[in-house]
């Protein structure tokens, strides 16, 4: 098992911090999806924190690795992980969903010209974001660059047939530099995904497809980090990591209830949410 | 805002037909919730299958089901199964397959989420298709007659409606009719200045505004197109031969919609005005009244575009 140098204790802190965040843009907003940004959370925080080489003080750095929310309903977890590692200010989070702020509901790279710095691509329309995720893995290879891929997807989404396009082929061009991260918080929209249409055998699928495996507790922010580590040391193949994950982490009357996956809280729920949040213990 | 989403009107307009006829079945892709399929669902899990998040699926599926006697509706966001458009194409439409097309979250309105979940293209595509029916039904009464409708309809058709409330445009006692534009406000003004035509979600802005252009000494008149496709042509005509201007207003894109199936009448027959009120860009997020604003679905933009349409001979 690779050791993983990390202040563990300093990452757990900043997903705190980044719980909050998605509560605070979540309420102001008044709309968005909060459950699968909580359960997201320690997956972005060990990639943008931890693992992946960026530059937020130059974002379009051409050897950064690159990072896509295929689930970009999820984007509040993605923005407030891009203000805090400084892609922009901690304020523009407030502005989340409302007319002309850059920080769209659904991820949006903004146009020609103006780009937002750290959202690579467009994505909301769910099961397109593995596809872009493997052209961006094969133009790293053609120009020779060292840069890796990460795709966060959710569970319910990889009920999506153009997943498993992707899966197909991801593989087949031994696209080791790619690695999928499936956030298993198990709900999707309308439902627990095991009751509209289960995914199992899970693992199973991802393994015949030519992946390379991993399962791993999805709030165990070391756990989180050596898969990481692990993916990067599999040749030959690309790797998913399925992350074990509750949805709504964090907030007790959002987790594992359908409800939460697109209501914002309300200034009450939202102002409980917070000290719940803070009074987790690390 | 009062009235009520044409989705919401569409829930319990379906509950009443499906207790009519057995041979509905509805097929979600994990948007029940929203498309308000809920209740179905409840009442007859029997008849009732959710494809997850898997439109191409449902639009295959529905097409099975179709074709050995089911009359299928297929409830998800506009967007998600219109852009599955090429299986539409060649399964659905092309085999004049007896399927409906439920889309909700038409346009812009639908506000925050923005533009990924706006269903912005979905006229242009569906009209472009033939066996294809599209109606829109400008509020909630509407959308219940138009159920009733497309229920007994033989034939593809494509339902569009929206997420948000829309007010009440017709009287209680609203029958209605496939294929006819309705005039609102029938008899207060006879169009011999011009017709307001719109459809769905922007009917009740472009009744105000003719009502406001009859009270600065314009006659205007109003007209709410449900039916897009096949589209009202002898009532276009009759617009163009009293006023020759037409102004379309739609919350969907500017080509393909509303705006493009009345200038297509007009161009053939070879005279007359036509200015389009239509979403001009990718939409985006934001407040939906403030969208409107700012795309130009405004009462006081579609006065403004009616006065320089007005003029503009
Ligand atoms: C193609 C498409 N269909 C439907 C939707 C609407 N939608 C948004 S989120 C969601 C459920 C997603 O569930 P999951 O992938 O498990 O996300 P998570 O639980 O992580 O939020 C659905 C159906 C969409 N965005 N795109």
């Amino acid at each position: 098992m690779p050791q993983v140098a990390a202040d563990i204790q300093h990452l757990k802190k900043i997903t705190q911090e980044i719980r909050i965040d998605i509560i605070r843009m979540l309420t102001e907003a008044g709309s968005g999806h909060p459950g699968g940004s909580l359960s997201a959370t320690e997956i972005v925080t060990g990639l943008f924190f931890h693992k992946m080489r960026h530059r937020p003080d130059d974002p379009f750095w051409a050897d950064r690795d690159r990072f896509i929310l295929s689930k970009g309903h999820c984007c509040p977890v993605l923005y407030a992980a891009l203000a805090k590692t400084g892609y922009f200010p901690k304020e523009e989070l407030l502005t989340l969903r409302k007319l002309g702020s850059r920080l769209q509901g659904h991820p949006y790279p903004g146009r020609p010209g103006e780009r937002l710095p750290g959202v690579e691509t467009a994505t909301g329309s769910l099961g397109q974001g593995l596809s872009i995720a493997i052209g961006m893995a094969l133009a790293g290879r053609l120009a020779k660059k060292t840069y890796r891929v990460y795709a966060l997807l959710g569970d319910g989404e990889c009920q999506a047939g153009q997943v498993w396009e992707a899966a197909m082929l991801a593989p087949k061009a031994g696209l080791d530099h790619l690695c999928v991260i499936v956030d298993r918080n198990k709900i999707q929209n309308d439902d627990f995904v095991e009751n509209t249409l289960s995914l199992e055998p899970f693992r199973a699928k991802w393994e015949a497809f030519g992946w390379h495996v991993i399962e791993v507790n999805g709030h165990d922010i070391s756990q989180v980090l050596e898969a990481l580590e692990k993916a990067e040391a599999v040749k030959g193949k690309p790797t998913v990591i399925i992350a074990d994950t509750i949805k709504g982490k964090g907030v007790s009357f959002m987790e594992n209830n359908p409800d939460w996956h697109g209501k914002a809280p309300n200034r009450e729920e939202g102002e409980r949410a917070i000290q719940e949040i803070l009074a987790a213990r690390l | 805002m009062g009235g009520k989403a044409t989705r919401v009107a569409f829930g319990e307009a379906l509950l009443k037909v499906a207790a009519k006829n057995q041979r509905i079945v509805v097929i979600n892709a994990d948007l029940g919730k929203s498309t308000n399929t809920v209740k179905f669902v409840e009442k007859y899990p029997d008849r009732s299958f959710n494809v997850g998040v898997a439109e191409a699926n449902m639009i295959g599926i529905g097409t099975g089901l179709a074709l050995e006697g089911w009359i299928p509706f297929l409830c998800t966001f506009a967007t998600f199964v219109t852009g599955r458009f090429e299986t539409i194409r060649v399964s659905l439409a092309y085999v004049d397959a007896n399927v409906k097309i439920v889309g909700t979250h038409a346009g812009i309105a639908i506000g925050e989420d923005g533009y990924s979940q706006m269903g912005l293209e979905d006229i242009a595509l569906m009209r472009s298709l033939p066996n294809m029916t599209v109606i829109q039904p400008g509020d909630a009464i509407e959308a219940a007659g138009a159920v009733e409708h497309i229920a007994e309809h033989h034939g593809p058709v494509y339902l569009r409606l929206t997420r948000q409330k829309v007010e009440d445009v017709n009287p209680p006692d609203y029958q209605f009719e496939f294929g006819k534009g309705v005039i609102l406000d029938a008899g207060k003004g006879e169009g011999r200045d011009l017709t307001i035509m719109a459809t769905g979600g922007t009917v009740y802005n472009a009744r105000e505004g003719a009502r406001q252009l009859r009270s600065q000494g314009l006659d205007a008149r109003a007209v709410n197109v449900h039916t897009i496709k096949p589209i009202d042509r002898e009532l276009i005509l009759d617009s163009i031969q009293r006023s020759g201007r037409i102004l379309t207003v739609e919350d969907h894109g500017l080509s393909g919609g509303l705006g493009s199936a009345v200038s297509e009448v007009v161009a053939e027959r070879g005279e007359g005005l036509v200015r389009r009120i239509a979403v001009r860009d990718f939409g985006e997020s934001g407040d939906p009244v403030e969208l409107y604003k700012k795309f130009g679905l405004s009462k006081e933009n579609i006065v403004a575009e009616a006065k320089k349409l007005v003029k503009k001979d």
